[in-house]
């Protein structure tokens, strides 16, 4: 029995004919999401397959829409820093920086040393915390239900709870100011963050004897999704997806924003561009998160952490525009910010590192089984807070 | 990097006749854009990838800015967008195109075919603010839903009056409160 | 040998199910409500108005309904309603009140910008989190009786930030009374054969709030 598609089922965009002979059928339009458990949020993929295999497949996003950046226009610059949290919800402290450096930019602010270390050591701690997440999340979504994503929570507690006694939140911290940070970090902070960067290597250490050289993770994601580097660099992935396909673009190095310049750290570039590659060079940044946190945290001098002339209410950026972009744990996130001199700015955009990831979301599924695209989409790293803003 | 300027030499050079002025930025940040025309935008495009010394083959990002109409110049839409390089590791230039109005002439040539990250990006400028894109391979509205009418980011965007009650009180919701419940005539909520 | 990296990881598991039976880094749950974790000082969730006393909270509010944490609260969550006559406060001087000062905690989103914009440190971030209310829309919306907490809880919940307001708030009322008392002393000197000790110091000492 075959039901004619409805027309809000079909997938809009090129059409695919359908082969049909004794041994192949009607081809099946399965709509993942946007209620599932393994698309990283309200997410749905319009999938046509034929038996298992994709052969075509769209994206739809849009659940999640809060019109973030129209609120940007009708809130003061200060106002749009916490909503800027909620953006990519995992890893608030870089959004935080790249819309703090954004609105720097604009209006020629300079900070302060002992800020700029902070700032480089919150951002390497929630690129440690969301690539643990990662890992442990697209373990959940190959079916091992459970145990590597506890393991990661785990870990995820204790960064959470560093971020917690300094911010005032775990996951909402608005912490960054335009010239500096909100607070000082309390008495003993920087010591337990240097203590928690001392055990995490013994924690990776663990977690990769669990999960590299697990037979049933290779198998299910050497060879899936390869992304060819010449197509990653056209539709502009960022972040570990285009180093896993084998280019060396890293912001903290080609922009050298913040102190990044002082720290000496390697840049993991992978050599087939597939899943395993994306998951491994994410494991090797996260070693080299820990290098950069290790030298930041001896580092650290005493000082003041706002600069002096900053003021808090009332800032009024001079008119102009600037794309202030830090390279955030899923790929480059940048702000443009527009200001015709008033207390709110003129236009406001993010830029999503996960939605434009998406763009190659098709490519890297198309011949493959369904369940790989389950596999695929965990290793592209996307929260729908920033696709749909 | 070259500045706006030298690349608007080059590119006026190569493009005899074509449209291409630099827009300067009066902030601190100094990043200064060209305006391209729409006859040989993504033939320029093409050549500002493709060039041995620039090399611009990322589009980072993709921004659609609503000008309305003041007195010192007539509305139009503009497309942003924000070239890199990653052979080359320099940056951002910086491209503009405006559409001729707000109302009708709203169409700008699409340069997904020259990146290929400015597909879902474009069709947010559409979806957002109902600049179209010819050459664009799927231009349809990604964020709001494909019945949705009229564009959510202009600055003469009124919302739907599809209110529901909610206790916080003051400013434009409670006008907003007061409205509708006078046209609906029931009184306050819970 | 194929299936020695399953052999590891089931090492892993192993290792980490024993240890969550006598190690305190493998078994990480706290049994809640019976267990509480220590929150930290700087821990933060709704916010809350300070009163000098605890005898009369909403006679001793500190907030003098500037309205500026109104203003810039992004999900425009306070309402403010000034009153019409003026009261004294902590240093004499006659200030207006909010006669209405409402927080809808549906929408407020705990920033912590309201407190960072107050210039009279009154207005605090509370650390209660078990405040459930059985109706979603006035049971959520806190007015001044529910906001109004005393400045000795505000010692109690973050000793450290609420020792450095006391100091910056014991310097101001000490400039304000310094300046006080040296107008007094300049005013004095035209009225002969009045020592100026008594009356300046009866106008520098801060009038009781009425009770």
């Amino acid at each position: 029995m075959s039901l004619s598609p409805s027309p809000l089922f079909s997938a809009p965009g090129p059409q695919v004919r359908a082969v049909s002979d004794e041994f192949h059928g009607d081809l099946l339009e399965v709509s993942m999401g946007p209620h599932h458990p393994s698309t990283h949020g309200v997410f749905r993929m319009m999938a046509t397959l034929d038996g298992e295999t994709v052969v075509k497949l769209k994206p739809v996003f849009g659940y999640l829409h809060r019109n973030h950046e129209k609120i940007g226009e009708g809130t003061s610059y200060l106002g749009s820093m916490p909503y800027t949290d909620r953006l990519d919800y995992l890893c608030s402290m870089t959004n935080n920086w790249a819309y703090a450096l954004a609105v720097e930019s604009l209006s020629g602010q300079a900070v302060p040393e002992r800020a700029q270390y902070l700032r480089v050591i919150l951002a390497e701690l929630t690129r440690l915390l969301n690539h643990t997440c990662l890992a442990g999340f697209l373990l959940q979504d190959c079916g091992a239900s459970g145990t590597p994503l506890m393991y990661a929570f785990r870990e995820r507690e204790k960064i959470l709870d560093l971020f917690e006694s300094l911010s005032g939140s775990r996951m909402m911290c608005n912490y960054q100011r335009f010239g500096g940070c909100r607070t000082d970090a309390p008495p003993g902070w920087l010591e337990a963050a240097a203590a928690l960067v001392g055990g995490y290597g013994a924690f990776l250490d663990e977690y990769e004897a669990l999960l590299t050289g697990n037979e049933i993770l290779m198998a299910r994601t050497q060879g899936v999704g390869r992304l060819p580097a010449a197509l990653a660099i056209s539709a502009g992935v960022t972040g570990p997806m285009l180093r896993a396909a084998g280019v060396d673009y890293d912001l903290r190095k080609v922009d050298g924003y913040g102190f990044y310049p002082r720290f000496e750290f390697r840049v993991p570039l992978g050599a087939h561009g597939d899943t395993y590659d994306r998951y491994m060079v994410r494991v090797l940044e996260m070693r080299e998160s820990i290098g950069i946190l290790q030298q930041a945290l001896r580092g650290i001098p005493a000082g003041p952490i706002m600069d002096p002339k900053a003021r808090l209410r009332g800032f009024r950026a001079k008119p102009g525009e600037a794309y202030g972009r830090i390279e955030g744990p899923k790929g480059e996130i940048g702000f443009f910010l527009i200001s015709e001199g008033g207390p709110n700015p003129y236009r406001y955009r993010v830029r999503p590192p996960s939605f434009i990831n998406l763009t190659i979301l098709e490519d890297l599924c198309l011949g493959h089984s369904i369940a790989d695209t389950v596999v695929i989409l965990g290793s592209i790293d996307i929260v729908l807070g920033e696709v749909d803003r | 990097m070259e500045s706006a300027a030298q690349i608007r030499e080059r590119l006026v050079a190569a493009f005899p006749g074509a449209s291409v002025e630099v827009v300067v930025n009066p902030g601190p940040a100094a990043q200064d854009s060209l305006l391209l025309g729409p006859d040989r935008a993504r033939a320029i495009a093409e050549f500002l990838r493709d060039d041995p010394v620039l090399r611009l083959d990322f589009c980072s990002n993709v921004t659609g800015v609503d000008w309305p109409a003041r007195e010192a110049r007539p509305g139009c839409l503009e497309v942003v967008y924000h070239l890199y390089s990653m052979a080359r590791k320099h940056g951002p230039v910086i491209l503009r195109q405006r559409t001729a109005d707000r109302a009708d002439q709203v169409s700008v040539p699409s340069l997904t075919p020259v990146w290929r990250s400015c597909e879902f990006q474009e069709r947010e400028v559409f979806d957002l603010f109902g600049v179209v894109f010819p050459g664009h391979p799927d231009l349809r509205r990604i964020l709001m839903w494909d019945g949705f009418k009229d564009h959510p980011l202009r600055k003469d965007y009124v919302e739907p009056d599809d209110y529901e009650w909610e206790p916080t009180a003051h400013g434009e919701v409670l006008a907003k409160a007061r409205r509708h419940q006078a046209a609906a005539g029931e009184g306050p909520g819970p | 040998m194929i299936g020695t990296g399953l052999l590891k990881g089931l090492a892993v598991t192993a290792r980490n199910f024993a240890g969550s039976f006598h190690d305190p880094k493998r078994f990480v749950t706290t049994q809640y409500p019976e267990e509480r974790t220590k929150l930290p000082e700087a821990y933060r969730n709704f916010p809350f108005l300070v009163s000098e006393s605890a005898d009369d909270p909403m006679g001793t509010l500190r907030c003098v309904a500037c309205q500026i944490c109104e203003k810039e609260c992004p999900p425009q969550c306070i309402l403010i309603e000034k009153s019409s006559d003026k009261k004294p406060d902590a240093n004499g001087r006659m200030q207006l009140y909010p006669k209405i000062f409402d927080i809808d905690t549906a929408v407020c989103m705990s920033c912590q910008i309201c407190v960072e914009v107050c210039p009279f440190d009154a207005i605090k971030m509370d650390q209660v989190f078990e405040i459930a209310a059985t109706d979603r829309f006035t049971g959520l919306i806190l007015d001044r009786q529910a906001l109004a907490k005393p400045d000795s809880y505000f010692h109690q919940i973050r000793p450290t930030e609420a020792a450095e307001v006391e100091g910056r708030l014991a310097e101001g009322r000490r400039a304000a009374q310094e300046k006080a008392r040296a107008a007094a002393a300049k005013a004095a000197p035209a009225a002969p054969a009045e020592p100026p000790a008594a009356p300046s110091a009866e106008a520098a000492k801060p009038p009781r709030p009425p009770a």
